[in-house]
Protein backbone atom coordinates (compact mmCIF):
# COMPACT_ATOMS: atom_id res chain seq x y z
CA UNK A 1 0.00 0.00 0.00
CA UNK A 2 1.00 3.36 -0.69
CA UNK A 3 1.80 6.12 1.87
CA UNK A 4 0.02 8.64 -0.17
CA UNK A 5 -3.10 10.43 2.16
CA UNK A 6 -4.79 10.47 -0.85
CA UNK A 7 -4.93 7.73 -3.88
CA UNK A 8 -7.32 8.26 -6.37
CA UNK A 9 -7.51 5.82 -9.51
CA UNK A 10 -10.22 5.38 -12.76
CA UNK A 11 -12.48 7.71 -10.54
CA UNK A 12 -15.58 8.23 -12.74
CA UNK A 13 -18.90 10.34 -11.32
CA UNK A 14 -22.42 11.07 -13.47
CA UNK A 15 -25.40 12.34 -11.89
CA UNK A 16 -28.07 10.97 -13.07
CA UNK A 17 -31.12 13.08 -12.68
CA UNK A 18 -33.52 10.32 -14.49
CA UNK A 19 -34.17 9.96 -18.00
CA UNK A 20 -31.41 11.08 -20.52
CA UNK A 21 -30.82 13.57 -18.11
CA UNK A 22 -26.94 12.23 -17.81
CA UNK A 23 -24.19 14.51 -17.03
CA UNK A 24 -21.12 13.24 -16.58
CA UNK A 25 -19.11 15.05 -13.92
CA UNK A 26 -15.82 13.39 -13.60
CA UNK A 27 -14.12 10.87 -16.00
CA UNK A 28 -10.56 8.57 -15.27
CA UNK A 29 -9.66 10.90 -12.41
CA UNK A 30 -5.63 9.21 -11.50
CA UNK A 31 -4.42 11.43 -8.80
CA UNK A 32 -2.15 10.80 -5.79
CA UNK A 33 -1.65 13.23 -2.65
CA UNK A 34 1.61 12.98 -0.27
CA UNK A 35 1.05 13.81 3.18
CA UNK A 36 2.13 17.20 4.05
CA UNK A 37 1.42 18.54 0.49
CA UNK A 38 -0.57 21.66 -0.31
CA UNK A 39 -2.95 20.47 -3.45
CA UNK A 40 -4.81 23.10 -5.87
CA UNK A 41 -7.99 21.74 -7.83
CA UNK A 42 -8.25 24.61 -10.81
CA UNK A 43 -10.47 24.47 -13.52
CA UNK A 44 -13.44 27.26 -15.32
CA UNK A 45 -16.55 26.43 -13.14
CA UNK A 46 -18.77 23.02 -13.77
CA UNK A 47 -15.16 21.22 -13.78
CA UNK A 48 -16.19 19.07 -11.14
CA UNK A 49 -13.41 19.93 -8.54
CA UNK A 50 -16.00 20.30 -5.99
CA UNK A 51 -16.98 17.33 -6.79
CA UNK A 52 -13.82 15.74 -6.56
CA UNK A 53 -13.66 17.18 -3.38
CA UNK A 54 -16.80 15.89 -1.84
CA UNK A 55 -15.55 12.49 -3.63
CA UNK A 56 -12.66 12.27 -1.37
CA UNK A 57 -14.59 13.46 2.00
CA UNK A 58 -17.42 10.86 1.05
CA UNK A 59 -20.13 13.25 0.61
CA UNK A 60 -21.12 11.72 -2.73
CA UNK A 61 -20.43 8.12 -4.23
CA UNK A 62 -18.15 7.95 -6.87
CA UNK A 63 -19.44 5.86 -10.09
CA UNK A 64 -16.04 3.98 -10.95
CA UNK A 65 -13.30 3.97 -9.80
CA UNK A 66 -11.43 3.94 -6.32
CA UNK A 67 -10.45 6.72 -3.74
CA UNK A 68 -8.25 6.06 -0.92
CA UNK A 69 -7.97 7.92 1.88
CA UNK A 70 -5.32 7.46 4.68
CA UNK A 71 -5.15 3.79 3.31
CA UNK A 72 -8.78 3.23 3.65
CA UNK A 73 -11.96 3.52 2.52
CA UNK A 74 -13.79 6.99 2.29
CA UNK A 75 -16.25 6.05 4.19
CA UNK A 76 -14.10 4.79 7.26
CA UNK A 77 -11.75 7.82 6.87
CA UNK A 78 -15.03 9.63 7.01
CA UNK A 79 -16.32 7.85 10.14
CA UNK A 80 -13.00 7.95 11.46
CA UNK A 81 -12.75 11.88 11.45
CA UNK A 82 -9.78 12.04 9.26
CA UNK A 83 -10.43 15.13 7.45
CA UNK A 84 -11.55 18.57 8.21
CA UNK A 85 -14.10 20.60 5.61
CA UNK A 86 -14.33 23.90 4.60
CA UNK A 87 -17.01 24.86 2.13
CA UNK A 88 -17.55 27.98 0.57
CA UNK A 89 -19.70 29.19 2.83
CA UNK A 90 -18.51 29.61 6.72
CA UNK A 91 -21.81 27.78 7.27
CA UNK A 92 -21.52 28.14 11.31
CA UNK A 93 -24.46 27.72 12.94
CA UNK A 94 -26.35 30.67 13.60
CA UNK A 95 -27.38 29.85 17.53
CA UNK A 96 -23.76 28.77 18.48
CA UNK A 97 -21.40 31.17 20.11
CA UNK A 98 -18.23 31.59 18.07
CA UNK A 99 -16.66 29.54 20.74
CA UNK A 100 -19.51 26.70 20.68
CA UNK A 101 -18.99 26.83 16.81
CA UNK A 102 -15.97 25.15 16.76
CA UNK A 103 -16.78 22.78 19.65
CA UNK A 104 -18.97 21.42 17.70
CA UNK A 105 -17.36 18.82 15.67
CA UNK A 106 -15.46 17.97 19.40
CA UNK A 107 -19.35 17.25 20.94
CA UNK A 108 -19.77 14.79 17.57
CA UNK A 109 -16.60 12.99 19.12
CA UNK A 110 -17.68 13.41 22.47
CA UNK A 111 -14.73 14.83 23.79
CA UNK A 112 -15.63 16.36 27.48
CA UNK A 113 -16.78 19.70 28.10
CA UNK A 114 -13.53 21.05 29.85
CA UNK A 115 -11.30 19.59 26.96
CA UNK A 116 -13.65 21.39 24.53
CA UNK A 117 -13.28 24.66 25.57
CA UNK A 118 -9.56 24.01 25.97
CA UNK A 119 -9.05 23.37 22.20
CA UNK A 120 -11.51 25.77 21.15
CA UNK A 121 -9.71 27.99 22.99
CA UNK A 122 -6.69 27.17 21.61
CA UNK A 123 -8.15 27.49 18.10
CA UNK A 124 -9.49 30.79 18.80
CA UNK A 125 -6.06 31.85 19.80
CA UNK A 126 -4.87 30.19 16.22
CA UNK A 127 -6.83 32.15 14.08
CA UNK A 128 -6.38 36.01 16.05
CA UNK A 129 -10.20 35.33 17.33
CA UNK A 130 -10.08 35.22 20.75
CA UNK A 131 -11.88 38.23 21.94
CA UNK A 132 -14.85 37.08 19.52
CA UNK A 133 -15.50 33.63 21.12
CA UNK A 134 -18.75 34.71 22.98
CA UNK A 135 -20.17 36.56 19.75
CA UNK A 136 -22.71 34.95 17.48
CA UNK A 137 -21.79 34.67 13.58
CA UNK A 138 -23.79 37.61 12.50
CA UNK A 139 -21.90 39.56 14.46
CA UNK A 140 -18.68 38.80 12.53
CA UNK A 141 -17.48 39.90 9.12
CA UNK A 142 -17.31 36.96 6.20
CA UNK A 143 -13.40 36.88 6.77
CA UNK A 144 -14.18 36.62 10.39
CA UNK A 145 -16.58 33.76 9.78
CA UNK A 146 -14.37 31.82 7.47
CA UNK A 147 -12.13 32.08 9.94
CA UNK A 148 -13.97 30.56 12.33
CA UNK A 149 -15.24 27.84 9.59
CA UNK A 150 -11.23 27.27 9.44
CA UNK A 151 -11.06 26.67 12.86
CA UNK A 152 -13.43 24.15 13.04
CA UNK A 153 -11.97 22.07 10.75
CA UNK A 154 -9.04 21.99 12.59
CA UNK A 155 -10.78 21.05 16.12
CA UNK A 156 -10.10 17.83 15.85
CA UNK A 157 -6.50 18.13 14.48
CA UNK A 158 -7.13 16.09 11.46
CA UNK A 159 -4.17 14.91 9.09
CA UNK A 160 -5.87 15.95 6.05
CA UNK A 161 -7.62 19.34 4.92
CA UNK A 162 -10.53 19.42 2.28
CA UNK A 163 -10.96 23.35 1.18
CA UNK A 164 -13.88 24.16 -1.17
CA UNK A 165 -12.84 27.59 -2.17
CA UNK A 166 -12.95 28.86 1.41
CA UNK A 167 -11.65 32.15 0.05
CA UNK A 168 -14.36 32.46 -2.89
CA UNK A 169 -16.80 34.85 -1.10
CA UNK A 170 -14.06 37.28 -0.13
CA UNK A 171 -12.83 40.51 -0.96
CA UNK A 172 -8.92 40.63 -2.26
CA UNK A 173 -7.57 42.29 0.41
CA UNK A 174 -9.26 39.91 3.15
CA UNK A 175 -8.66 37.31 0.84
CA UNK A 176 -4.83 37.62 0.56
CA UNK A 177 -3.90 38.23 4.41
CA UNK A 178 -6.20 35.00 4.88
CA UNK A 179 -4.29 33.30 2.45
CA UNK A 180 -1.10 34.10 4.56
CA UNK A 181 -2.54 32.97 7.72
CA UNK A 182 -4.03 29.96 6.08
CA UNK A 183 0.37 29.35 4.82
CA UNK A 184 1.49 30.15 7.96
CA UNK A 185 -0.93 27.50 9.86
CA UNK A 186 -0.06 25.18 7.35
CA UNK A 187 3.71 25.56 7.88
CA UNK A 188 3.36 25.06 11.61
CA UNK A 189 0.88 22.23 11.24
CA UNK A 190 1.94 20.30 8.56
CA UNK A 191 -1.37 18.79 7.48
CA UNK A 192 -2.38 17.73 4.11
CA UNK A 193 -4.61 20.27 2.27
CA UNK A 194 -6.79 19.51 -0.94
CA UNK A 195 -7.64 22.59 -2.02
CA UNK A 196 -10.83 23.81 -4.88
CA UNK A 197 -10.43 27.22 -6.32
CA UNK A 198 -11.32 29.04 -9.58
CA UNK A 199 -8.21 32.05 -8.92
CA UNK A 200 -4.55 31.38 -10.40
CA UNK A 201 -2.73 33.41 -8.56
CA UNK A 202 -4.09 31.80 -5.29
CA UNK A 203 -3.34 28.36 -6.43
CA UNK A 204 0.09 29.40 -7.43
CA UNK A 205 0.71 31.17 -4.20
CA UNK A 206 -0.47 28.47 -1.67
CA UNK A 207 0.15 25.22 -3.50
CA UNK A 208 3.14 23.00 -3.63
CA UNK A 209 1.28 21.12 -6.84
CA UNK A 210 -1.51 22.70 -8.95
CA UNK A 211 -3.79 20.22 -11.00
CA UNK A 212 -5.28 21.77 -13.21
CA UNK A 213 -8.86 20.20 -14.76
CA UNK A 214 -10.53 20.40 -18.12
CA UNK A 215 -14.47 21.25 -17.89
CA UNK A 216 -16.81 18.58 -18.62
CA UNK A 217 -16.21 15.76 -18.44
CA UNK A 218 -14.04 16.71 -15.35
CA UNK A 219 -10.26 15.65 -16.45
CA UNK A 220 -6.78 16.13 -14.89
CA UNK A 221 -5.49 18.34 -17.64
CA UNK A 222 -2.37 18.98 -16.38
CA UNK A 223 -0.33 18.44 -13.15
CA UNK A 224 2.02 21.80 -12.38
CA UNK A 225 4.51 21.50 -9.62
CA UNK A 226 4.84 24.87 -7.94
CA UNK A 227 8.84 25.49 -6.77
CA UNK A 228 8.56 28.39 -5.18
CA UNK A 229 10.65 29.14 -2.13
CA UNK A 230 8.74 28.28 1.14
CA UNK A 231 7.80 29.85 3.19
CA UNK A 232 5.65 31.69 1.34
CA UNK A 233 5.75 35.91 2.12
CA UNK A 234 4.01 38.92 1.04
CA UNK A 235 7.12 39.31 -1.52
CA UNK A 236 6.17 35.60 -2.99
CA UNK A 237 3.90 37.54 -5.73
CA UNK A 238 6.28 39.50 -6.62
CA UNK A 239 9.03 36.87 -7.50
CA UNK A 240 9.33 36.65 -11.69
CA UNK A 241 8.95 32.94 -10.66
CA UNK A 242 5.87 33.82 -9.62
CA UNK A 243 4.50 35.48 -12.71
CA UNK A 244 5.76 32.31 -14.85
CA UNK A 245 4.20 29.52 -12.91
CA UNK A 246 1.14 32.21 -13.37
CA UNK A 247 0.95 31.79 -17.00
CA UNK A 248 2.07 28.47 -17.16
CA UNK A 249 -1.24 27.61 -15.39
CA UNK A 250 -3.22 30.19 -17.25
CA UNK A 251 -1.88 28.01 -20.90
CA UNK A 252 -2.64 24.77 -19.53
CA UNK A 253 -6.10 25.95 -18.33
CA UNK A 254 -6.68 27.40 -21.51
CA UNK A 255 -5.80 24.05 -23.65
CA UNK A 256 -7.77 22.39 -21.37
CA UNK A 257 -10.90 24.44 -21.97
CA UNK A 258 -10.72 23.97 -25.92
CA UNK A 259 -9.43 20.70 -26.05
CA UNK A 260 -12.42 18.94 -27.90
CA UNK A 261 -14.45 16.22 -25.52
CA UNK B 1 -28.12 65.34 38.33
CA UNK B 2 -27.96 62.33 36.37
CA UNK B 3 -24.37 60.39 36.71
CA UNK B 4 -22.41 60.27 33.47
CA UNK B 5 -23.22 56.70 32.31
CA UNK B 6 -26.99 56.99 33.04
CA UNK B 7 -27.44 59.93 30.86
CA UNK B 8 -27.08 58.68 27.68
CA UNK B 9 -28.47 55.83 28.16
CA UNK B 10 -31.48 57.75 29.36
CA UNK B 11 -31.07 59.75 26.26
CA UNK B 12 -31.50 56.99 23.94
CA UNK B 13 -34.42 56.09 25.93
CA UNK B 14 -36.74 59.16 25.70
CA UNK B 15 -35.27 58.87 21.74
CA UNK B 16 -36.86 55.21 21.63
CA UNK B 17 -39.90 56.21 23.12
CA UNK B 18 -40.11 59.28 20.68
CA UNK B 19 -39.69 57.39 17.23
CA UNK B 20 -40.99 54.28 18.20
CA UNK B 21 -43.60 54.25 20.87
CA UNK B 22 -45.44 57.96 20.45
CA UNK B 23 -46.92 57.54 16.62
CA UNK B 24 -48.65 54.17 17.83
CA UNK B 25 -49.86 55.82 20.70
CA UNK B 26 -50.72 58.90 19.12
CA UNK B 27 -52.44 57.12 15.89
CA UNK B 28 -54.22 55.23 19.00
CA UNK B 29 -55.88 58.55 20.49
CA UNK B 30 -56.45 59.94 16.84
CA UNK B 31 -58.69 57.00 16.08
CA UNK B 32 -60.47 56.88 19.44
CA UNK B 33 -61.20 60.78 18.75
CA UNK B 34 -62.18 59.96 15.21
CA UNK B 35 -64.89 57.25 16.42
CA UNK B 36 -66.16 59.61 19.20
CA UNK B 37 -66.52 62.26 16.97
CA UNK B 38 -68.14 60.27 13.77
CA UNK B 39 -70.61 58.67 16.77
CA UNK B 40 -71.52 62.51 17.78
CA UNK B 41 -71.57 64.08 14.05
CA UNK B 42 -73.37 61.97 12.47
CA UNK B 43 -75.96 60.90 15.39
CA UNK B 44 -75.37 57.32 15.79
CA UNK B 45 -77.52 55.12 18.22
CA UNK B 46 -75.54 54.03 21.49
CA UNK B 47 -77.35 50.66 20.82
CA UNK B 48 -75.40 51.10 16.80
CA UNK B 49 -72.11 52.26 17.34
CA UNK B 50 -71.54 53.30 21.20
CA UNK B 51 -68.97 56.26 21.79
CA UNK B 52 -65.44 54.79 22.90
CA UNK B 53 -66.26 56.89 26.30
CA UNK B 54 -69.45 54.85 26.61
CA UNK B 55 -67.51 51.93 26.61
CA UNK B 56 -64.79 53.14 28.40
CA UNK B 57 -67.79 53.65 31.75
CA UNK B 58 -69.19 50.41 31.60
CA UNK B 59 -66.18 48.39 31.11
CA UNK B 60 -65.32 50.02 34.57
CA UNK B 61 -69.03 49.39 36.11
CA UNK B 62 -68.27 45.86 34.57
CA UNK B 63 -65.22 45.31 34.98
CA UNK B 64 -65.28 41.89 37.63
CA UNK B 65 -67.92 40.14 35.40
CA UNK B 66 -66.08 41.19 32.34
CA UNK B 67 -62.09 40.00 33.37
CA UNK B 68 -63.81 36.83 35.04
CA UNK B 69 -65.75 36.11 31.73
CA UNK B 70 -62.38 36.64 30.28
CA UNK B 71 -60.11 34.55 32.35
CA UNK B 72 -62.33 31.56 32.28
CA UNK B 73 -62.20 31.93 28.17
CA UNK B 74 -58.48 32.64 28.11
CA UNK B 75 -58.30 29.29 29.94
CA UNK B 76 -60.14 27.72 27.57
CA UNK B 77 -57.90 29.05 24.81
CA UNK B 78 -54.88 28.29 26.79
CA UNK B 79 -55.88 24.44 27.13
CA UNK B 80 -56.52 24.11 23.88
CA UNK B 81 -53.48 25.93 22.14
CA UNK B 82 -50.97 23.57 24.99
CA UNK B 83 -53.01 20.65 23.67
CA UNK B 84 -53.14 21.12 20.14
CA UNK B 85 -49.79 22.42 20.02
CA UNK B 86 -48.07 19.77 21.59
CA UNK B 87 -50.31 16.80 19.36
CA UNK B 88 -48.80 19.10 15.94
CA UNK B 89 -45.25 19.12 17.04
CA UNK B 90 -45.37 15.28 17.89
CA UNK B 91 -46.77 14.43 14.44
CA UNK B 92 -44.79 16.94 12.85
CA UNK B 93 -41.75 14.84 14.02
CA UNK B 94 -43.08 11.82 12.54
CA UNK B 95 -44.14 13.28 9.40
CA UNK B 96 -40.54 15.05 8.69
CA UNK B 97 -38.61 12.07 9.72
CA UNK B 98 -40.44 9.64 6.69
CA UNK B 99 -40.36 11.09 3.42
CA UNK B 100 -43.55 9.09 2.35
CA UNK B 101 -45.50 10.03 4.82
CA UNK B 102 -44.90 13.39 4.20
CA UNK B 103 -45.92 13.57 0.88
CA UNK B 104 -49.50 11.91 1.64
CA UNK B 105 -49.94 14.26 4.54
CA UNK B 106 -48.87 17.76 3.75
CA UNK B 107 -51.46 18.56 1.25
CA UNK B 108 -54.47 17.62 3.36
CA UNK B 109 -52.85 19.09 6.76
CA UNK B 110 -52.50 22.36 4.23
CA UNK B 111 -56.23 21.97 2.84
CA UNK B 112 -57.56 21.21 6.66
CA UNK B 113 -55.73 24.70 7.73
CA UNK B 114 -57.53 26.32 5.27
CA UNK B 115 -60.89 25.09 5.92
CA UNK B 116 -63.21 26.61 8.34
CA UNK B 117 -62.89 24.35 11.35
CA UNK B 118 -64.97 26.80 13.72
CA UNK B 119 -67.93 25.47 12.22
CA UNK B 120 -66.88 22.52 14.46
CA UNK B 121 -67.90 23.76 17.39
CA UNK B 122 -71.90 22.96 17.90
CA UNK B 123 -70.37 19.49 17.11
CA UNK B 124 -68.21 19.48 19.74
CA UNK B 125 -70.89 20.96 21.95
CA UNK B 126 -72.65 17.67 21.10
CA UNK B 127 -69.59 15.66 22.09
CA UNK B 128 -68.54 17.18 24.91
CA UNK B 129 -71.36 19.15 26.12
CA UNK B 130 -71.74 22.60 25.70
CA UNK B 131 -70.85 23.83 29.17
CA UNK B 132 -67.61 21.34 29.49
CA UNK B 133 -64.78 23.87 29.09
CA UNK B 134 -63.23 20.62 27.16
CA UNK B 135 -65.33 20.85 24.07
CA UNK B 136 -63.92 25.07 23.56
CA UNK B 137 -60.84 23.48 23.65
CA UNK B 138 -61.06 20.87 21.29
CA UNK B 139 -62.11 23.48 18.71
CA UNK B 140 -58.72 25.36 19.57
CA UNK B 141 -56.91 22.77 19.53
CA UNK B 142 -57.89 21.58 15.99
CA UNK B 143 -58.21 25.09 14.96
CA UNK B 144 -53.92 25.39 16.68
CA UNK B 145 -52.95 22.05 15.70
CA UNK B 146 -52.42 22.82 11.74
CA UNK B 147 -50.51 25.87 11.33
CA UNK B 148 -48.64 24.49 13.87
CA UNK B 149 -47.79 21.25 12.57
CA UNK B 150 -47.08 22.27 8.60
CA UNK B 151 -44.88 25.00 9.95
CA UNK B 152 -42.86 22.41 12.33
CA UNK B 153 -42.41 20.32 9.65
CA UNK B 154 -40.76 23.06 7.42
CA UNK B 155 -38.53 24.17 9.90
CA UNK B 156 -37.28 20.55 10.54
CA UNK B 157 -36.77 19.80 6.86
CA UNK B 158 -35.71 23.37 5.42
CA UNK B 159 -32.35 23.04 6.49
CA UNK B 160 -28.82 24.76 4.80
CA UNK B 161 -27.66 21.69 2.50
CA UNK B 162 -24.40 22.66 3.60
CA UNK B 163 -25.02 22.74 7.58
CA UNK B 164 -26.37 19.05 6.51
CA UNK B 165 -23.17 18.20 4.61
CA UNK B 166 -20.81 19.64 7.59
CA UNK B 167 -23.03 17.23 9.90
CA UNK B 168 -22.21 14.47 7.83
CA UNK B 169 -18.55 15.53 7.40
CA UNK B 170 -18.13 14.78 11.14
CA UNK B 171 -20.21 11.37 10.86
CA UNK B 172 -23.24 12.94 12.60
CA UNK B 173 -25.98 10.52 13.64
CA UNK B 174 -29.78 11.20 12.84
CA UNK B 175 -30.39 11.94 16.10
CA UNK B 176 -27.26 14.06 16.61
CA UNK B 177 -28.12 16.21 13.45
CA UNK B 178 -32.27 16.63 14.61
CA UNK B 179 -30.64 18.20 18.25
CA UNK B 180 -28.18 20.37 16.84
CA UNK B 181 -29.22 21.49 13.15
CA UNK B 182 -33.09 20.56 12.33
CA UNK B 183 -34.26 21.43 15.88
CA UNK B 184 -32.75 25.05 16.60
CA UNK B 185 -33.77 25.74 12.84
CA UNK B 186 -37.44 25.01 13.21
CA UNK B 187 -37.53 27.61 16.06
CA UNK B 188 -38.21 30.51 14.14
CA UNK B 189 -40.62 28.76 12.06
CA UNK B 190 -41.86 27.58 15.72
CA UNK B 191 -42.86 30.65 16.90
CA UNK B 192 -44.41 32.30 13.85
CA UNK B 193 -46.70 29.74 13.95
CA UNK B 194 -47.29 30.15 17.76
CA UNK B 195 -47.96 33.73 17.07
CA UNK B 196 -50.47 32.71 14.81
CA UNK B 197 -51.87 30.13 16.43
CA UNK B 198 -52.26 32.50 19.56
CA UNK B 199 -54.85 34.25 17.70
CA UNK B 200 -56.78 31.55 16.18
CA UNK B 201 -57.07 30.41 20.19
CA UNK B 202 -59.16 32.98 20.97
CA UNK B 203 -61.44 33.30 18.27
CA UNK B 204 -61.89 29.90 18.34
CA UNK B 205 -62.73 29.66 22.09
CA UNK B 206 -64.61 33.21 21.75
CA UNK B 207 -66.77 32.13 19.02
CA UNK B 208 -67.44 28.50 20.29
CA UNK B 209 -69.09 29.90 23.10
CA UNK B 210 -71.50 31.68 21.06
CA UNK B 211 -73.30 28.54 20.28
CA UNK B 212 -73.20 27.81 24.12
CA UNK B 213 -70.77 27.71 26.79
CA UNK B 214 -70.04 27.75 30.64
CA UNK B 215 -72.48 30.88 31.68
CA UNK B 216 -69.46 32.82 32.87
CA UNK B 217 -67.61 32.96 29.80
CA UNK B 218 -66.67 35.97 26.83
CA UNK B 219 -68.50 34.46 24.46
CA UNK B 220 -71.81 33.74 26.05
CA UNK B 221 -71.37 37.29 27.83
CA UNK B 222 -71.07 38.89 24.24
CA UNK B 223 -73.79 36.86 22.79
CA UNK B 224 -76.51 37.50 25.29
CA UNK B 225 -75.41 41.30 25.72
CA UNK B 226 -76.29 41.73 22.24
CA UNK B 227 -79.39 40.10 22.63
CA UNK B 228 -80.91 42.49 25.07
CA UNK B 229 -79.00 45.27 22.28
CA UNK B 230 -76.46 46.22 25.20
CA UNK B 231 -74.37 46.52 22.34
CA UNK B 232 -72.26 48.49 24.91
CA UNK B 233 -71.60 45.57 27.44
CA UNK B 234 -70.73 43.37 24.37
CA UNK B 235 -68.33 45.95 23.36
CA UNK B 236 -66.87 46.15 27.04
CA UNK B 237 -66.31 42.29 26.31
CA UNK B 238 -64.49 42.52 23.10
CA UNK B 239 -62.29 45.02 24.66
CA UNK B 240 -61.33 42.29 27.43
CA UNK B 241 -60.67 40.04 24.67
CA UNK B 242 -58.55 41.96 22.51
CA UNK B 243 -56.37 42.89 25.54
CA UNK B 244 -56.13 38.74 26.37
CA UNK B 245 -55.40 38.36 23.26
CA UNK B 246 -52.35 40.92 22.66
CA UNK B 247 -51.15 40.01 26.56
CA UNK B 248 -51.11 36.10 24.96
CA UNK B 249 -49.33 37.26 22.23
CA UNK B 250 -46.41 39.43 23.75
CA UNK B 251 -45.98 36.30 26.36
CA UNK B 252 -45.00 34.71 22.81
CA UNK B 253 -43.21 37.11 21.98
CA UNK B 254 -41.12 37.42 25.49
CA UNK B 255 -40.40 33.76 25.64
CA UNK B 256 -39.25 33.72 21.79
CA UNK B 257 -36.70 36.28 22.57
CA UNK B 258 -35.61 34.27 25.46
CA UNK B 259 -35.36 31.11 23.58
CA UNK B 260 -33.35 32.28 20.40
CA UNK B 261 -31.64 35.62 21.15
CA UNK B 262 -29.74 34.76 18.07
CA UNK B 263 -32.40 34.96 15.15
CA UNK B 264 -32.44 37.97 12.65
CA UNK B 265 -35.91 39.30 13.79
CA UNK B 266 -34.64 39.86 17.47
CA UNK B 267 -31.25 40.67 16.61
CA UNK B 268 -29.94 44.47 17.82
CA UNK B 269 -26.49 45.64 16.70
Amino acid sequence: MSDATVLISGLGKVFNAGGDNRVVALEDIDLEIGPGEFVSLIGPSGCGKSTLLRLIGDLLPPTSGTIVVNGKEPHRARLDRDYGMVFQKATLLDWRSVRRNIELPLEMMEVNRAERRRRADELLRLVQLSEFAGHYPWQLSGGMQQRVAIARALAFEPALLLMDEPFGALDEMTRERMQMELMELWRRTGRTVVFVTHSIPEAVFLSTRVVVMSPRPGRVAAEITIDLPQPRVFTTREDPRFFDLLTQVRERLRGADEEPS
Amino acid sequence: MTTASATPRLWSAVRRLRTHYLPAIGLFVLGLAFWEAVVVVFDIQGFLLPKPSAIARVYVQEQSVVWSAGLVTLGEAVGGFVIGSAAAIIVAFGVSRWNMIREGAMPFAVAASSAPIIALAPIANAWFGSTNPISKMAVVAVMVFFPVMINTVRGLTLVDPSELELMRSYAASGWAILRRVRLPNALPYLFSAFKVASALALIGAIVSEYFGGPRNALGVYISQQASFLKLTNAWAAILVGSMLGVAFYLLIVAVERMVMPWHVSIRRP
